[in-house]
């Protein structure tokens, strides 16, 4: 299913390699789902789409009826890879009976720290996305698809433009797609640069043309009320690209991949302090973290010798892992139960050079940039969490700060606050998801830095507060003996 | 008499047929206001409102929530500076003090010949390729000072530095404004057709309303 797909780098290739034109990408020689034609230095074009099975799962969908489409997506058990994973078919099934019309958006707003999978995909293979986005219109009766891109991403935008461009223009989207009764626009839409954009009701607001932020839940699926009140599904961009592959090979051989609970492939970006960091499709459930670390075809260890201190295994707001949490699987319940997420795929390692505190401070701050304003815990308390994180890194910080960094945190996430077990101390995890005093989870997300590194390394906040390292000189002579 | 130079006049009117409401068009449309004045002014939000049945305060509301959206004149090049965690861990501060220093601009300044904007910005999905920056949204992936300093070297002599950024993107590179080069463009007889929700009433032709099954391809 994948061979020939690996053209230009000598095959057989257990090491794995860096693909050139799709930066940061790494052929590990495994599955290809999603990625299977990155080696392609052209794979943006329908030309090369077309020559290498594009549009295939399209054709076989239309000669099936809407609802076994939809069937074969259930029984993928084909989970959304934008943070919840939350299966796809299920997700498609909550549309209300007898309401039209109905939507889909796609979240292309990949900014999740640490996240890079959405925009090479884009990138690298807008086909492939639009091919999915087809066939779940098909199954769903959507005439109307959104396709988000983020603001930021030019290159993804053009590359989607074009392909779009192309494919209405081959007949593949517009009225009557490939000679059917099917029709459906597929419009380009793109955010203007807010994180808080990719939580689906706020992604909704947005494309109603308002301030991004989340709506108050229930329901607490767009499907079902959505973009202008009406049902509407809303996809990760990986999610859909996968729809393609599963319709032209079924669901029976998509499950042969990963594992029964997280079958199929799912792409991995492990940046950080690894030799050979990259996005690497893996398959799920059955991949340890360990085999992707220290795995001669993925990340080949930590760089130069140096100790594992800590890693993010989902994202900028999963809690935090350590060296005893390396041989769980890549998998979302087992993760889960273990204290944090897998969240959008995006591990990020830091070896024993990296200052605990400091890396805190810098997610932390990224919350309190990224919050939206609306819940007073999350506008209010992730700005706190900043001001006492910067007072202790800069050497202002207090002795009573630590824990009232955890009882500001406490405030937008009440109770235990999920947490990966620390074997030395005896302490058991907090299984995952945080409870939230918020409308959405980005307020609760900024605790994780927090609770994560104090249990682990409050030796170091206690250091930074007592030494008081970094006070700045000219602070440190009293103003009444200046000039004396 | 439109805000919007006769060309954008026209992008306009097309973008917001793509729409079933007019005011979803409210933010590509202030992409195409910056993409024309470089920033975006309170007379092209007033026109924007007038095009989407809005107000100027409900433009200007939904326009000062998104950071890319600048509402004073900035650099003809925006230099953007990761410094999240990914970018932290591998020297992205670092590079922002090399940038700072070597403009002579703080983050959120512009340079006295109106050249160059620097921005300390959020992950920008590239992290794999820490530390990276960005120049009008345009990756520079693994970055070090020697990639900045031929950089800016490259848009002071009025040359396009992309060949040496991120794989696969090249050519012109465009000033402040202009994001993608590509736009979506689609001829009225392949359209299907937007049209309001309010005016729809059932499910289109291809579901089926009982057992009957739909047609197949050809």
């Amino acid at each position: 299913m994948d061979a020939d797909l690996r053209d230009g780098d000598g095959g057989g290739i257990v090491t794995g390699t860096y693909v050139p034109h799709a930066a940061g990408y790494v052929d590990n020689g495994g599955p290809k789902v999603v990625t299977s034609r990155f080696g392609h230095e052209d794979s943006f074009t329908l030309e090369r789409s077309l020559a290498t099975g594009g549009y295939e799962g399209l054709r076989t969908a239309l000669a099936m009826a809407p609802d076994d489409v939809h069937g074969q997506i259930r029984e993928a058990t084909l989970l959304g890879r934008g943070g919840a994973g939350f299966p796809a078919g299920v997700k498609w099934g909550f549309c209300p009976e007898g309401v039209w019309p109905r939507y889909l958006v796609v979240n292309g707003d990949e900014s999740e720290p640490g996240t890079y999978k959405d925009r090479l995909l884009m990138e690298r293979d807008p086909h492939q996305l639009i091919e999915g986005c087809l066939i779940a219109c098909y199954a769903l009766g959507l005439t109307q698809c959104f396709l988000y891109v983020r603001g930021e991403m030019a290159l993804a935008q053009e590359r989607v433009a074009a392909a779009l461009n192309e494919a209405y223009a081959a007949g593949y989207v517009g009225r009557e797609v490939l000679e059917t009764q099917f029709s459906v626009d597929i419009t380009l839409h793109w955010g203007a640069g807010a994180y808080i954009v990719g939580e689906e009701t706020a992604l909704i607001e947005s494309l109603e043309g308002n301030r991004g932020m989340p709506r108050l839940k229930p329901p607490y699926f767009p499907a079902a009320i959505g973009l202008y009140g009406q049902p509407t599904i809303v996809n990760n961009v990986e999610t859909l690209a996968n729809v393609p592959w599963i319709m032209a090979n079924g669901a029976a051989a998509y499950r042969q991949m990963g594992s029964e609970a997280s079958p199929g492939t799912r792409m991995f970006a492990i940046s950080g302090h690894v030799v050979r960091p990259g996005v690497y499709e893996v398959e799920q459930g059955i991949t340890t973290f360990r085999d992707l670390f220290y795995g001669e075809e993925y990340c080949q260890g930590i760089r130069d010798g140096h100790e594992l201190k800590m890693f993010i295994p989902g994202g900028g707001s999963a809690p935090w892992f350590f060296a005893e949490h390396l041989d769980l699987p890549l998998e979302a319940r087992e993760v889960g139960a273990a204290g944090s997420m897998l969240g959008s795929g995006a591990i990020i390692v830091m070896d024993e050079t990296t200052d605990a505190v400091k890396a805190c401070h810098r997610m932390v701050r990224f919350f309190a940039r990224e919050s939206c304003g609306k819940c007073s815990p999350c506008r209010e308390g992730t700005s706190w969490e900043e001001k006492i994180l910067a007072r202790i890194l800069n050497g202002h910080g207090r002795p009573s700060d630590i824990d009232l960094l955890l009882d500001v945190g406490d405030n937008i996430s009440p109770g235990p606050y999920p947490v990966a077990s620390h074997a030395d101390e005896g302490l058991e995890a907090v299984p995952f998801p945080p409870r939230q005093t918020t409308i959405c989870p980005l307020g609760p997300s900024s605790v994780a830095p927090i609770t994560s590194t104090i249990r682990r390394f409050r030796h170091e906040f206690e250091a930074r507060i007592t030494r008081g390292d970094g006070i700045p000189v000219a602070a440190a002579v009293p103003a009444g003996e200046a000039g004396s | 008499m439109s805000w919007f130079d006769a060309a954008n006049e026209r992008i306009a009117r097309e973008v917001l047929a793509r729409y079933p409401k007019p005011k979803s068009a409210v933010i590509p449309l202030l992409h195409l206001a910056q993409e024309q004045e470089g920033w975006v002014t309170p007379d092209a939000m007033t026109e924007i409102a007038e095009l989407t049945g809005t107000t100027a305060a409900e433009v200007l509301g939904t326009a000062s929530f998104y950071e890319m959206f600048k509402f004073h004149p900035v650099g003809k090049y925006v230099v953007n500076v990761c410094t999240n965690v990914s970018c932290q861990l591998l020297g992205g501060e670092e590079l922002l003090d090399h940038v700072e220093s070597t403009l002579g601009v703080r983050a959120g300044g512009t340079t006295d010949d109106g050249l160059f904007t620097v921005e300390d910005v959020e992950c920008v999905a590239a992290c794999t390729e820490a530390p990276c920056f960005t120049v009008n949204y345009r990756y520079f992936h693994r970055a070090d000072v020697d990639i900045l300093n031929e950089v800016v070297a490259d848009i002071r002599a009025g040359r396009s530095p992309l060949e040496r950024g991120a794989a696969g993107d090249g050519g012109e590179l465009p000033e402040h404004g202009t994001l993608g080069r590509v736009r979506q463009h689609v001829t009225a007889d392949r359209l299907a057709g937007v049209v309001a929700p309010e005016q729809v009433d059932g499910p289109p032709s291809w579901m089926p309303t009982s057992a009957t099954a739909t047609e197949g391809a050809s």
